[in-house]
């Protein structure tokens, strides 16, 4: 009888998935906007301080980064447990951080140059010796826009 | 036979949905949702190469908050130990000055657009004097006070002037005049070297 035919196997529906690289898709735009690619890796630990007064940094691209802290337990061995600055993907000395901001500058369009911020990623427990020392090199620098990384105090 | 339509046979697309997933995982890895937060400051530019160091801008004593961190994290303003929580007190009162107190910063009469003839504080300088050794969280901590201090002096002004709003809720004319009333005048030393390790 044909209305109970058993020789066909019947199988489950297949569940339509024509749809689903439309979802994923929308996903991907979604986080490709929102993206911003991490730049470099750190290599020292970085805490932020706390504070309350604080202030959005804006369009990123006008933002250079300076990273100051005890470099990670990897690169403790070679480096030591003292504060070291992070330019980039490297550990460097307090000398070369004007010509990092010089470098940082000429990868700028020219009308946004004298936006520029630095923002100082300073770990919490640093000394305020060599932040003192990098501040005076900003001076130099003419770099004298500064944000002070820290986050929201509960 | 005719009556079934021999459809073109489509593109398998089931494996878009893969390749859009690789793209979807690698933004996702380097995505950093964080905006990034801090206290934006400003510093003084350098000092001219050629130029003496003379110091013919005299400062009055009574125009300066003396505001001195050792390498305890001890906080001193003026000649008194205090803590990290009066700062802000303290700092209000000497850029306010509101009974014209001979110790506190004299005022000057400015014209300023908006609020007329008003006599502020105009001179006044907070320095801010830290150590080698100071931590740099009580460096963020006095900076942050500090900064404080002129927003809530700012944020009253602006209650009080135009109408109950917020510094920040208004006009750009309104904020402009607001900080010429209250300009932020927080100087840095250069630290001292004493008690470093």
């Amino acid at each position: 009888m044909g209305k109970f035919n058993k020789s066909g196997k019947r199988g489950m529906p297949e569940l339509n998935t024509s749809s689903l690289p439309d979802l994923i898709f929308t996903l991907l735009f979604f986080f490709m906007i929102v993206t911003t690619m991490r730049e470099v890796t750190l290599k020292v630990q970085f805490r932020a301080p706390q504070a309350t007064e604080l202030e959005k940094l804006e369009k990123k691209s006008l933002v250079s980064f300076i990273y100051i802290g005890k470099p990670t337990p990897e690169f403790q061995a070679k480096m030591g447990s003292e504060s070291r600055i992070q330019l980039n993907d490297k550990f460097s000395e307090v000398s070369e951080v004007q010509d990092y901001i010089t470098q940082e500058r000429m990868n700028m369009k020219e009308e946004d140059q004298p936006f520029m911020t630095v923002s100082l990623k300073i770990d919490k427990d640093t000394k305020m010796g060599i932040v003192t020392e990098v501040k005076q090199a900003l001076r130099q620098a003419y770099a004298l826009k500064i944000n002070y990384s820290s986050v929201q105090r509960q | 036979m005719a009556r079934k339509k021999r459809n073109v046979p489509g593109i398998n697309s089931s494996s878009t949905a893969d390749i859009a997933f690789i793209l979807l995982i690698f933004f996702l890895i380097t995505t950093s949702m964080d905006t990034d937060r801090g206290l934006a400051r400003r510093l003084p530019p350098p000092p001219e190469r050629n130029q003496t160091k003379d110091d013919n801008i005299i400062v009055k004593e009574r125009n300066v908050l003396q505001v001195r961190l050792n390498k305890d994290n001890q906080l001193m303003c003026g000649t008194e130990y205090i803590s990290i929580g009066q700062l802000r007190e303290k700092a209000k009162e000497f850029i306010k000055n509101e009974q014209d107190d001979p110790n506190l910063p004299e005022k000057h009469r400015k014209n300023i657009p908006l609020f007329g003839d008003v006599m502020i504080t105009e001179k006044h300088v907070i320095s801010v004097q830290n150590d080698v050794g100071t931590s740099y969280q009580a460096y963020i901590d006095v900076q942050n006070e500090l900064v404080a201090a002129y927003n809530e002096l700012r944020d009253e002004l602006a209650k009080a002037k135009f109408g109950g709003r917020k510094y920040l809720d208004c006009s750009e004319d309104e904020q402009k005049a607001i900080r010429d009333y209250y300009p932020q005048k927080i100087s840095e030393a250069e630290p001292k070297k004493y008690g470093a390790k």
